[in-house]
């Protein structure tokens, strides 16, 4: 399930519904991403999230069913921010459910690779010294090829 | 008339993130619109970068493709969330 919106997001609640929906599962890990205080650039004021509907939902969905393709999972939720955040505040949050612990742990590292490199979103960071676009950095796509290479092997 | 959206970083290129145009005659390819925008807002090739995207009717196209049946495009720097 994919949830892309500028509705605030309470991790704790999301994964509540979640536990919910796979019960029975056996093994289920979860991931949340705040805003974090401070940047490179000095302390953080904003951060603003620009996506590009249907395409990013639909991307989104993409790298989900990719991931069900390769590990069993019993379950996967994936909730998105757009619009104005500030420090602390949920921009992502991303469960998988499984029988057993490797699968969900794989699955939730797999879909953040997606999210953070190849998902449809662009972020505007705010600091004392004014508003600069945040790219990916050169870690993120690095860290993105880790699953192209375990499929190529 | 086509809406034409320009993403992210280049939105500040553009000074808007949205408008309507009237695409002149002799626009025929993507690569065409990239070059006379590039020229029209004196980007100095922003959009003329190999990681910047373009999307027709919100499918990513080639550089070749026609703008024909273009009612939506858009301008996608570098994407990334989380």
């Amino acid at each position: 399930m994919i949830r892309v919106s500028d509705e605030p997001i309470v991790a704790a609640e999301a994964l509540s519904e979640f536990e919910r929906r796979v019960s029975d599962a056996g093994a289920i890990v979860s991931f949340t991403g705040q805003v974090r205080p401070v940047s490179a650039a000095g302390p953080v004021a904003q951060l603003f999230l620009q996506a590009y509907f249907p395409m990013t939902e639909r991307g989104i969905e993409t790298a989900l069913q990719q991931a069900e393709q390769r590990w069993p999972l019993s379950g996967a939720l994936i909730v998105h921010r757009t619009g104005e955040m500030h420090p602390g505040d949920t921009i992502v949050f991303v469960a998988t459910a499984s029988k057993h612990r490797r699968a969900a742990f794989e699955a939730a590292d797999f879909l953040m690779d997606y999210l953070k490199t190849e998902a449809v979103f662009w972020k505007k960071e705010t600091t004392d010294g004014g508003e600069t676009w945040i790219e990916p950095r050169q870690d993120d796509y690095q860290d993105a090829a880790r699953w192209q290479t375990k499929e190529a092997g | 008339m086509v809406k034409v959206i320009y993403f992210g970083r280049l939105s500040d290129v553009s000074g808007t993130s949205e408008e309507m145009l009237d695409l002149p005659q002799g626009l025929e390819t993507t690569s065409d619109l990239r070059h006379w925008l590039d020229i029209r807002f004196e980007a100095n090739g922003a959009l003329l970068e190999p990681t910047v995207r373009v999307a027709i009717n919100s499918e990513i196209v080639l550089d070749t493709s026609s703008l024909d049946d273009a009612n939506e495009i858009a301008f996608m720097p570098p994407v990334g969330g989380g």
